[in-house]
């Protein structure tokens, strides 16, 4: 099975080396340490320019996080009970393939900075993930109590909140609670793309060079995340839910024609749109020119740079997983090392790729490299954080190796298989991340998405995120395909 | 043999683990050059006492548990090279585990050849059966290659036949032995000392040379009568199991 397994990785290691031959990985920054000596002095002495203006965007960044993401849990478990319709279950890998800035850009031109713009960003794909997440924790957990009321009653709306959704309530809870971490990360970068949270500021003070002010707005996000645990209990997050609705000011008064404008002119394609009848053959062809021009110049490269980013970083999050997980695996390193690794990781984990591959690009410039990098290290965190955490479970035998040999042999084996399904549970993840560090001016798909949008021309960029969507469809379908062909779980593997 | 220098002393010790005595009022010394077997019932204290010899030495002596701890994902080779990591530098280990070296090759597949394990020698330790797993586990501490050897019924799951062969390896490879073992006959044969445990403490050690089938399994029901009576005089019931 690890020889199947092995054989896998060997592949993926090849594919990634040969997409590193065609990747753009050149240092453009003339001098890469000063900027990085700048922004870690910065990191030493951050400078926290505004609190007024600072805690606004806090309660900007917590009020769209905690709306975005009750609604779309209580959507997802409304949802989650229609799982089994194909129908919902396409609407929702749709929905969730599209990253929540491009929803966030899409939104932008319908109603400008606007709280709904916000909200429906982080709400369409979360809702998405919600109602998936939910429906597998509900089918994983136990059937009993549902099989003890009579049989006529199972499908009815009561059987469901007393027999399945309280039986795995626990699970969802966490996985909510969890979820809102995702949604505060989110919830900040949509400041990337112009919103008033604290990836606003950020991205502003990087871009001017202020780098103590922009140090402090993120010392201020971590602290957040950080904290999290002692301020996500029930009873606080649904008074932060009331508070953020008076907050958060609703202008519903969107001109309904620009409205209808957009959604029924102009993110059609050009040719269709200008038509006089839609009857005659030849509007279709042209439409069908205008397809093949927009792939042939723009597509193409995007998706050939978004795959090849996708590839290296895949792999890259590997390398970085297998050699961070033993920092906080207690069969490696005694507390004082533990301890310094898992505040590393966290930092890494919350911090999202968009905003260290942002703080790269400032020191070595728009290639492919600081994507890699940031991606790497980003998703590496994440998954070295489970495996670490599951060596918890290994009982080692009395006559067990030590050091570098307990590594090779005795636990990366062992954790070889989790550490795959883990990985290529990511692979989707960096994919939609791939595409969408295109508006830092890497030439993924997100990059000609972003100018699209910038030159108005709409139909353009739906088009494009079309294609990011069917790419990210692909790549999920085929993660699955690798994790059922090799029976990849989570588990690691005791004997 | 009385002369060989002293491997293990025990003195009234009180073993166990987490705060739990399992043994208590343990007197034993061990001599180089000795082949004990370990009698008991199962919970007796047998895996226990030999986990506290095994930290005793650590690192100088070969240790087969009860569980046989393979790596599922590695092949039978690589499980067996385990025996020898420590002789090793990481980097020729690291190397090893993707390109076999030739030499450690040829040894462990004489080995595997030792134990009947010839024709596995590339699967999956996972593939294996229960009696398998157990031979690739013996071939481990085999391979460790120590004058000790330390075995917490190392032959259990195996066949009687296959089991006589390979406590025939065990004795011929290692100068001192302990092992403890569920088959009195096997002891017999193969141990010239036999410790008895029950209900915590040592009840019998004495050569094999002065016990019998009959005597052992009268051992194992006054064990079981100590076991249901604990206030019965341990000494009472070494006198009776010794049979002498």
């Amino acid at each position: 099975m690890l020889s199947s397994a092995r054989k896998v990785s060997g592949y993926f290691l090849i594919l990634a080396l040969i997409c590193a031959v065609f990747a753009d990985l050149a240092i453009i920054s003339a001098d890469p340490w000063s900027e990085l000596r700048r922004i870690a002095s910065g990191f030493l002495q951050p400078v926290f320019f505004s609190w007024s203006e600072l805690l606004q965007s806090v309660a900007y960044t917590l009020a769209f996080a905690v709306i975005g993401v009750g609604v779309s849990a209580f959507l997802g478990l409304l949802l989650a009970r229609m799982f089994h319709w194909r129908a919902v279950r396409v609407l929702c890998a749709a929905v969730r393939s599209v990253h929540e800035l491009f929803w966030a850009l899409f939104f932008l031109q319908i109603f400008g900075v606007q709280t709904l713009t916000g909200l429906l960003a982080i709400i369409i794909p979360f809702t998405g993930i919600f109602t998936k997440v939910y429906a597998e924790i509900l089918e994983e957990s136990d059937h009993k109590p549902l099989h003890t009321l009579p049989e006529q009653s199972w499908q009815s709306a009561s059987a469901y909140l007393y027999a399945r959704l309280a039986v795995a309530w626990p699970q969802l809870a966490m996985y909510t609670r969890y979820r809102l971490e995702c949604g505060i990360r989110s919830s900040a970068i949509l400041g990337f793309v112009g919103l008033p949270t604290l990836g606003f500021h950020l991205e502003s003070f990087y871009k001017q060079g202020d780098y103590a002010e922009a140090a402090g707005v993120l010392y201020l996000f971590f602290l957040i995340i950080a904290t999290m645990k002692y301020w996500s209990h029930r009873w606080l997050l649904g008074a932060m839910f009331i508070a953020a609705v008076m907050f958060l000011p609703f202008d519903f008064s969107v001109h309904c024609d620009s409205l209808q404008r957009f959604l029924f002119q102009d993110i059609w394609p050009a040719p269709l749109r200008n038509a006089d009848s839609l009857l005659e053959l030849s509007v279709w062809g042209e439409t069908l020119a205008w397809a093949q021009w927009l792939v042939q110049t723009q597509a193409l490269e995007g998706i050939i740079n978004t795959l090849l980013l996708t590839m290296i970083a895949l792999v890259g999050t590997g390398l970085v997983t297998l050699l961070l997980y033993p920092l906080v695996s207690p069969l490696f390193f005694k507390k004082p090392v533990r301890w310094p690794s898992h505040g590393f990781l966290v930092v890494l984990r919350s911090l999202p790729e968009l905003m260290l591959a942002f703080i790269i690009v400032i020191m070595i410039g728009p290639s492919m490299l600081p994507a890699i990098i940031a991606l790497s290290l980003h998703n590496g965190a994440i998954i070295a954080h489970l495996l670490g955490q599951s060596t918890r479970t290994l009982r080692l035998r009395e006559d067990a190796p030590r050091g570098m040999n307990l590594y090779l042999y005795e636990v990366t084996p062992r954790l070889y298989r989790p550490f795959l399904a883990f990985l290529f549970y990511r692979w989707e993840v960096i994919l939609r991340e791939s595409a969408i560090l295109g508006i830092l001016g890497i030439h993924t798909l997100g990059f000609y998405v972003d100018s699209a949008f910038e030159e108005l021309r709409f139909d353009r960029a739906l088009f494009l995120i079309f294609i990011c969507a069917l790419l990210n469809i692909l790549v999920d379908s085929c993660s699955r395909f690798i994790r059922k062909r090799l029976s990849l779980t989570g588990l690691p593997e005791v004997n | 043999m009385t002369d060989n220098p002293t491997l293990f002393t025990l003195d009234q010790a009180a073993i166990g683990w987490s705060g739990h005595t399992v043994l208590q009022d343990i007197s034993l010394r061990i001599r180089e050059g000795e082949k004990v077997a370990l009698l008991g019932k199962s919970g007796a204290g047998k895996s226990t006492l030999l986990r506290h010899l095994y930290r005793q030495h650590s690192g100088e002596l070969a240790f087969c548990p009860q569980q046989p701890g393979l790596v599922p994902g590695l092949s039978v080779f690589h499980n067996i090279y385990m025996g020898q990591l420590a002789r090793h530098h990481v980097l020729y280990n690291a190397l090893n585990l993707f390109f076999p070296f030739k030499q450690p090759l040829s040894e462990v597949t004489a080995l595997a050849e030792q134990v009947g394990l010839a024709d596995k020698l590339v699967a999956k330790a996972e593939s294996l059966s229960g009696g398998q797993q157990q031979r690739v586990a013996l071939a481990r501490s085999l391979y460790q290659q120590q004058p000790v050897f330390l075995g917490d019924e190392p032959v259990s799951a195996v066949d009687e036949t296959q089991a006589e062969t390979l406590l025939q390896l065990i004795i011929s490879n290692h100068r001192t032995v302990v092992i403890a073992l569920h088959n009195t006959q096997h002891a017999l044969r193969y141990c010239e000392r036999i410790i008895g445990l029950a209900g915590g403490r040592i009840v019998l050690d004495a050569p094999s040379s002065k016990l019998t089938p009959e005597s052992l399994s009268e051992f194992y029901q006054a064990s079981h009568n100590q076991v249901e009576a604990k206030d019965t005089d341990p000494s009472l019931l070494m006198h009776q199991a010794s049979g002498c």
